[in-house]
């Protein structure tokens, strides 16, 4: 590897994957999103919590443009969010998203969700693509449910190949809105497992969650939102055990003696 | 002494030109049909708005009226030497494709909003995301109103023999003036046309209706 090649690899490392400046929205009156400022590095795992309708969503849609903004910047990967259109589309590939709903293609197999963006957007040969789906789906332990349509399958398995699906794409970070939010009792540990693996892989990762088992073993960061404001960051430690606002200690009391 | 087979050549000439008539403008208002529900659903306001106005003003024009503006209104405005038959199909293929396009908009608005999101997410772009996700979904919904409004179409067909296209309503009107046949039965001839064109209609979108259950 050349001397120019490292370097810009360091400056690449250096420069953190997703900066949200002075993000604001705006729904109607609602004032849901107010001044944001979020700095995410590579490799980091950023656990948002806070009550519901502080704008957790809201913010995890921003980050891939899902939901427009009304002022401040976002940049992913060094490059501001470019407005709707071919170039969006593009970056959007870069940004996997799992939703609390799963959101799987009802009308195409599982293997056909898992291979879709490859062969449309990426434009991977259909072998190549199926390859590397049964790779995923293996990965996540949904392997023998190829050829199954998503009805078929457990709100467990479905969003474990919705997380196989965005991985599919190769992405730079994956935002996570609630994904076990909608499950089972006993088919949230094996989201969670999974989404543990990718943390332990590296993947950049935002993920709105209640779950503070998830939070305290993998993430690096706790945000506490609420009212459309960061209140507090802090480490999943710190913030558990010695929240220092009252907004959060209320909020902790409230999820955690019930 | 029989009205069919004196002047089975008539009829048959007025059954095709039915038929001909009714696949053509069918053929064109699906197409319009369609493009005018992406553009109702684009992210664009400029084609949302003509999407808009152009449902508004076919869907609300009496049948009549539009085959008048347009026989007579084109080549007013320069556009000569169209053939009437042409003209009748573009006169109904347009004011057919309105309803189309609410049918299949209704179809587009029955998938669950998720899908194009998780779509537009692994980065499709919106035409594809409405042409892989979208479009195959809402056929299911839209499938049977488009039936309906075929079969609607074949009937509106009829109103094109006032403005010289051959087709069942002129068999009628050149047969009234030969006299000796009995009027009701050269209708009742007419009419089973008519459900024959229906009924194969019908069984065609009941096939296809089926077809789709089948893929889930
Ligand atoms: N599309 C929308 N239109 C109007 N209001 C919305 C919309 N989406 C969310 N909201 C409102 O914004 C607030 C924040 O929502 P959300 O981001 O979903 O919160 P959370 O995920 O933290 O529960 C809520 O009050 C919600 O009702
Ligand atoms: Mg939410």
């Amino acid at each position: 590897m050349s001397e120019e090649s490292v370097a810009e690899e360091a400056t690449a490392a250096a420069v953190p994957l997703v900066v949200l400046k002075g993000v604001n929205k705006h729904f109607g009156a609602l004032h849901v999103l107010q001044d944001i400022d979020l700095t995410i590095a590579r490799g980091e795992v950023v656990v948002v919590i806070g009550p519901s309708g502080s704008g957790k969503s809201t913010l995890c849609r921003t980050i891939n443009r899902l939901e427009t903004t009304d002022a401040g910047s976002i940049t992913i990967d060094g490059r501001p969010l470019p407005q709707e259109g071919k170039e969006l589309a593009r970056l959007r590939a870069d940004v996997g998203m799992v939703f609390q709903s799963f959101n799987l293609f009802a009308h195409k197999t599982v293997l056909e969700n898992v291979t879709l963006g490859q062969i449309k957007v990426r434009r991977t040969d259909r072998r190549e693509a199926e390859q590397k789906a049964r790779g995923l789906l293996d990965r996540v332990g949904v392997g023998a449910q190829a050829d199954k349509y998503p009805a078929q399958l457990s709100g467990g398995q479905q969003q474990r190949v919705a997380i196989a699906r965005a991985l599919a794409m190769d992405p730079k970070v994956m935002l996570f809105d609630e994904p076990t939010s909608a499950l089972d009792p006993e088919m949230i540990n094996e989201v969670l497992e999974v989404m543990q693996q990718l943390a332990r892989d590296g993947m950049t990762m935002v993920v709105v969650t209640h779950e503070m088992g998830f939070a305290r073993s993998a993430a690096n960061r706790v945000v506490f939102m609420a009212d459309g404001r960061i209140v507090e960051e802090a480490r999943p430690d710190q913030f558990f055990s010695n929240p220092r606002s009252d907004r959060a200690k209320d909020f902790l009391s409230k999820i955690l003696h019930h | 002494m029989n009205v069919l087979s004196d002047h089975f050549a008539e009829f048959r000439e007025g059954f095709l030109g039915t038929v001909e008539l009714t696949g053509l403008s069918g053929l064109l208002a699906l197409v319009l049909g369609i493009l005018m529900a992406a553009f109702r659903v684009s992210p664009v306001p400029a084609l949302r708005i003509f999407g808009t106005a152009w449902v508004t003003l076919l869907r609300n024009t009496p049948l009549v009226l539009l085959f008048l503006a347009v026989t007579l209104g084109l080549p007013a405005l320069g556009l000569k030497g169209w053939d009437s038959f042409w003209l009748a199909v573009l006169t109904l293929g347009c004011y057919t494709s309105a309803f189309i396009c609410e049918a299949v908009r209704s179809g587009i608005n029955s998938v669950p909003v998720g899908q194009a999101e998780a779509a537009r997410s692994i980065g499709m772009t919106f035409s594809q995301t409405l042409g892989q996700v979208v479009l195959p979904q809402a056929t299911r919904i839209a499938v049977p109103p488009i039936g309906s409004l075929m079969i609607a179409l074949a009937k509106n067909t009829a109103i094109a023999s006032g403005f010289n296209v051959t087709q069942l309503g002129s068999v009628q009107k050149s047969l009234n003036a030969d006299t000796g046949y009995n009027i009701y039965v050269i209708f009742l001839w007419i009419a089973v046309c008519y459900i024959i064109i229906t009924l194969a209609i019908s069984g065609l979108f009941r096939l296809l209706e089926n077809r789709l259950a089948v893929a889930r």
